[in-house]
């Protein structure tokens, strides 16, 4: 699903935030990808997400080489891509339900197909009744919720998160693990990037250890 | 991918109803953004003010120039060249001499004045009634008013048939009352030369005040859009509704004009009819036909898309991963 050769990634001010990473990630695999803040976490996630491109090496998604996906095609390519993000990036203005439809306004899905899909992933999401509610109004983790939905809500065959729990209590964080295992369980590819490794060693996936921008050896999944 | 299936699925059944689609999708969009619009009122209605003022001066100053051309076109008809003829010449003579001049192709009419009616109209007209009652005869000549046909008016062809006029055996001298029309018209000209460059103008105002709204605008949203970016909106996706505002602010501004104008006009019609009966004459303004009503709501919609057109190019340019 996912593949890295020999990517780096260099930044003109902080220097390299990925030094010449190879990995692969199977489809409907569900891993983590841990290290300390600045080890590159986000990076690789943007890179996969298209947000950036690498200055060296070749990023694979779905045997596709983003390197060579031209610019007007990074729409389509996100859309097979949904994010979530630590601060969740939730539209203050918005309605849950719109909130979670924009990816699928974004796409031309009609109205009802629009309605139909949105309240889907609401329920998976067990947020079905708060659909009307604007952001502010919901807890962090209900607004968390919120924001996986809206990853989706396209159905995506992959899915990204960067820190989703990092402003969760243990037990809200558990719960949003569970959502995501559960996607992992329907055949969603899952790559979390976490550094709370006490949940991470809970939960018996892969793990991807990233350190100064180094991918460090591989620990056997338990 | 989930995205194949519903691809082919519009593949199928989609073609026909395409147009229908594509047409309610745009429509939908605009009465959006007519709703964002509306939500903020005041700012909205600021804009709309500053576009509409820009819009009604070079449009009020057209119809101003519209008005006075179609004054002088009323008196293009009457505009004249007077051939006195020489007093032996009698009425009979005359009036054969009419008949010939109103078959050139350079008189489109010819109306012969009796010295009997020249007489008739001084005296009526010039409070001279007494005076004239005193002449033992009448010393007025026989006098032919042509008129050119309307094309020919201060041109160099006038002045062609003032000659040959002149020229005439029963002529005595001949009066082209051109001069004066020529300046009105040079004046007309001027000002409706003044009208484009001002127009110009303020269509380029126009355009960097719709411009820097919808740059505000753009970055008043920037967290919308980014998020639109990241769950795969195309930039076209992105950049529409920001177009539609652009060309909302236009029509509506252009919409304002229209009203800024009928009122104007209308508030002139007064003093004007005033005046034109201080000279006998009646003087209707025509303010804003409908075919120009069009045309104006027309172009303010494109100043707008372009000045937002403008706008988005150079402002959401940066959608770029890095």
């Amino acid at each position: 699903m996912v593949r890295f050769e020999h990517v780096t990634k260099h930044y003109p001010a902080s220097g390299d935030a990925l030094n010449d990473v190879t990995f692969e990630l199977a489809s409907g695999e569900m891993a983590f990808l841990t290290g300390h803040s600045g080890a590159g976490k986000s990076t690789l996630l943007r890179l996969i997400g298209l947000l950036e491109r690498p200055t060296r090496g070749q990023v694979m998604v779905q045997g596709r080489n983003l390197g060579r996906l031209p610019t007007r095609k990074i729409p389509y390519h996100r859309r097979q891509v949904g994010m979530v993000f630590q601060d969740n990036r939730l539209l203050g203005d918005r309605t849950v339900f719109d909130n979670v439809a924009l990816p699928l306004v974004a796409m031309g899905v009609s109205h009802k197909e629009t309605g139909r899909r949105v309240r889907a992933a609401l329920d998976q999401v067990g947020l079905l009744a708060k659909e009307r509610a604007y952001p502010v109004t919901l807890s962090g983790g209900e607004q968390q919720r919120v924001g996986i939905a809206r990853a989706v809500v396209a159905r995506p065959p992959l899915l990204l998160a960067d820190e989703p729990t990092g402003n969760l209590d243990p037990d809200l964080s558990r719960e949003i693990m569970t959502l995501f295992e559960r996607f992992h369980q329907v055949g969603v590819t899952v790559l979390i990037a976490t550094h709370d490794l006490a949940l991470i060693h809970s939960l018996r996936h892969r793990t991807i250890t990233l350190s100064g921008g180094h991918l460090m050896a591989p620990a056997p999944a338990k | 991918m989930g995205r194949q299936p519903i691809a082919s699925q519009r593949g199928t059944r989609g073609l026909r109803r395409l147009p229908v689609a594509w047409l309610t999708h745009h429509l939908r969009g605009l009465l959006a953004s007519l709703g964002q619009l509306l939500r903020s009122p005041l700012a909205t209605a600021m804009t709309v003010a500053v576009i509409g003022i820009a819009l009604a001066l070079p449009e009020g100053l057209y119809v101003l120039t519209r008005n006075v051309k179609a004054l002088s076109s009323g008196w293009e008809r009457t505009a004249a060249v007077s051939l006195f003829l020489r007093p032996t010449v009698t009425v009979p003579q005359a009036e054969k001499l009419a008949e010939r001049l109103g078959a050139r192709s350079d008189i489109a009419h010819v109306r012969l004045i009796t010295p009997d009616q020249a007489l008739k109209e001084l005296r009526d007209y010039s409070g001279f009634a007494q005076a004239i009652d005193q002449l033992p005869s009448n010393p007025l000549p026989v006098v032919l008013a042509l008129r050119p046909p309307p094309g020919m008016v201060s041109s160099a062809g006038l002045e062609t048939l003032r000659h040959q006029l002149a020229g005439l055996p029963e002529a005595d001298f001949v009066r082209v009352d051109s001069a004066w029309i020529s300046r009105f018209e040079a004046i007309v000209g001027l000002i409706q030369r003044g009208v484009v460059i001002l127009a110009g103008l303020l269509a380029l105002a126009v355009l960097l005040v719709i411009g820097n709204t919808i740059r505000l605008e753009i970055q008043h949203r920037r967290d919308e859009i980014h998020v639109m970016e990241l769950v795969g909106a195309t930039p076209s996706f992105i950049r529409r509704p920001f177009l539609y505002i652009g060309a909302w602010y236009g029509l509506l501004g252009a919409l304002l004009a229209w009203v800024l104008v009928t009122v104007a006009v209308g508030l002139l019609q007064g003093p004007v009819s005033t005046l034109a009966a201080l000279y006998r004459t009646a003087l209707p303004l025509s303010g804003v036909g409908p075919l120009e009503l069009l045309g104006m709501l027309g172009s303010g919609m494109l100043l707008g898309l372009l000045g937002s057109w403008m706008s988005v190019g150079r402002h959401l340019a940066t959608a770029e991963p890095q």
